[in-house]
């Protein structure tokens, strides 16, 4: 869980600045998207190191979701028996409470969201525009409903990381002392909200005209 | 003041049980959990009834024999309470109370309110212990120990072993108990030798007990009556990743 999880957040760190270039026009932005099918080349093939980044994505997510059915699956067994009161949360952990079904949610964002931006198929532009012009397209007034999807998703997301970023800390045993358990606490919230914030700016710049 | 219970009876663990409701009149707001429980089983008892069986000792918060699930919160609602350190002073004239048994795989029920906590024993017994000859006292500076070790060891080994946290954990895990027994002894110079061995064989036995697996939700610390510290969970892991990585 926290070993993928931690690939996960990384690659979703590198995302959100590679989506930032947006602002700065849609040169910037196509050609940063040509890099990443370039890089390494003359030296190695084209898409080389995308595809070895996709792969281990794809490895991660499966390992991810399989910890957590696996988890899922012994706390069933663990509590045969459900409480008849209402169990009330005394933790008070909103974020905590909402890692499973959220990572679902999660993961039917990732399957629209690579129809909408990678494969173009549910994109008013299609698959073969530029990566900009399909950025722009997708998050038109007229389709408010997916920015509306995106931002919704971009919140559970920071929601998981508010929880799970911590709680990688605690299952590596990083949490010891009271001291740098609340700065591993801090860590956390700072970094979901930077990256929420970050994703969120270019759809949200998008919808109400700012970035055309 | 007078109450509805609804209590959770079950005769021997091959009944399969069913919540039963019970009134109980002229409660005193000075009468612990456990006195109105007593209230009501006097009165069964007169009645020709089968009293509520639940589990009770030192009635002072240190045996930690009392736990019960109450309104669907170990030990009730009162932080850092047991059961029988519970007052009716906390509840209101006219109240339903929902009173259930821990529930936990690893804890069968016995009858009622009483569970089978052995599982615990079995994992105290896989490692929670240090390894020393017997024989006089040595000499009380001979092994100094740095102050902050000292209280946090101490604050660990306040756990009475009575398993709220494994009741309130949403994935039924024994985490925080079996890392306050882990703790305690690790922080000491006496539990250096066995430390790392002992993480490792008091966490496989919490998983061969079928207790379920930690996700840090911290319902756990939350009810704790001893108020063991979420800290215990990361060094039992430190401990026990440093074991597993050799
Ligand atoms: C595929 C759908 C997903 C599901 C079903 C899922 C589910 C879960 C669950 C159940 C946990 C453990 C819960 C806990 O600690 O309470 C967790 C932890 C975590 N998740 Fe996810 N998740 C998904 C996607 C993601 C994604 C996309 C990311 C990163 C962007 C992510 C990052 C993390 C991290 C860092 C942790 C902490 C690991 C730990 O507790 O040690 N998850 N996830
Ligand atoms: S950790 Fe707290 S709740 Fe768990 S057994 Fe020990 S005293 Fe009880
Ligand atoms: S009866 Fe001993 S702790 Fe409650």
């Amino acid at each position: 869980m926290a070993v993928t999880g931690a690939v996960l957040v990384l690659f979703l760190i590198a995302h959100m600045l590679g989506n930032l270039k947006i602002f700065l026009g849609a040169d910037s932005f196509n050609h940063y998207a040509e890099w990443l099918r370039t890089v390494g080349s003359p030296a190695l093939p084209n898409r080389t190191v995308l595809t070895i980044t996709e792969i281990v994505l794809v490895v991660c997510v499966v390992l991810h979701m399989w910890a957590a059915v696996s988890l899922a699956r012994r706390a069933a067994k663990a509590r045969p028996v459900k409480y008849a009161a209402k169990r009330k949360s005394q933790a008070n952990g909103y974020a905590t409470h909402t890692m499973r079904y959220g990572g679902v949610i999660i993961v039917l964002f990732v399957i629209w969201h690579l129809l909408d931006m990678t494969f173009g198929t549910v994109n008013p532009e299609g698959g073969d525009a530029t990566p900009y012009a399909r950025m722009i397209a997708g998050f038109q007034p007229d389709r408010w409903w997916v920015a509306l999807f995106y931002l919704v998703a971009m919140v559970m997301v920071g929601f998981h990381l508010r929880h799970g970023l911590w709680s990688a800390f605690q299952t590596l045993g990083l949490t010891r002392r009271p001291r740098v358990r609340s700065t591993l606490q801090t860590t956390a919230v700072a970094v979901s909200a930077v990256l929420v914030i970050g994703f969120v700016s270019a759809p949200v710049c998008i919808l109400i005209g700012v970035v055309k | 003041m007078n109450l509805t219970l609804k209590i959770w009876r079950q005769n021997g663990s091959s009944d399969k049980g069913r919540m039963v409701t019970y009134r109980v009149d002229d409660v005193s707001p000075d009468m612990s959990f456990l006195e109105m429980l007593d209230v009501l089983n006097e009165r069964l008892i007169l009645e020709g009834d089968d009293p509520v069986a639940f589990d009770h000792d030192c009635r002072e918060g240190i045996c930690g024999m009392c736990g019960m699930v109450i309104n669907g919160v170990a030990h009730g609602e009162q932080k850092l309470t047991t059961t029988c350190q519970l007052h009716m002073r906390h509840f209101k004239d006219g109240d339903t109370i929902t009173i259930e048994p821990w529930r936990a795989a690893a804890f069968p029920v016995v009858k009622d309110l009483v569970v089978d906590r052995s599982a615990f024993d079995r994992i105290i017994q896989a490692g929670g212990f240090v390894s020393v000859p017997t024989g006089s006292a040595p000499e009380a500076h001979s092994v100094p120990v740095p102050k902050a070790d000292a209280d946090a060891a101490f604050d660990a080994a306040t756990c009475i072993g009575c398993g709220a946290c494994v009741a309130a954990c949403p994935n039924g895990s024994a985490s925080l108990f079996t890392a306050a027994k882990i703790t305690h002894l690790s922080l000491l110079p006496q539990g250096q030798p066995e430390r790392e061995s002992r993480a490792r064989a008091m966490v496989e036995q919490m998983d061969a007990e079928g207790f379920g697996g930690c996700t840090n939700t911290g319902e756990c610390t939350a009810v704790c009556p001893k108020g063991i510290p979420f800290d215990t969970i990361a060094r039992m892991n430190a401990d026990y990743l440093k074991a597993a990585s050799k």
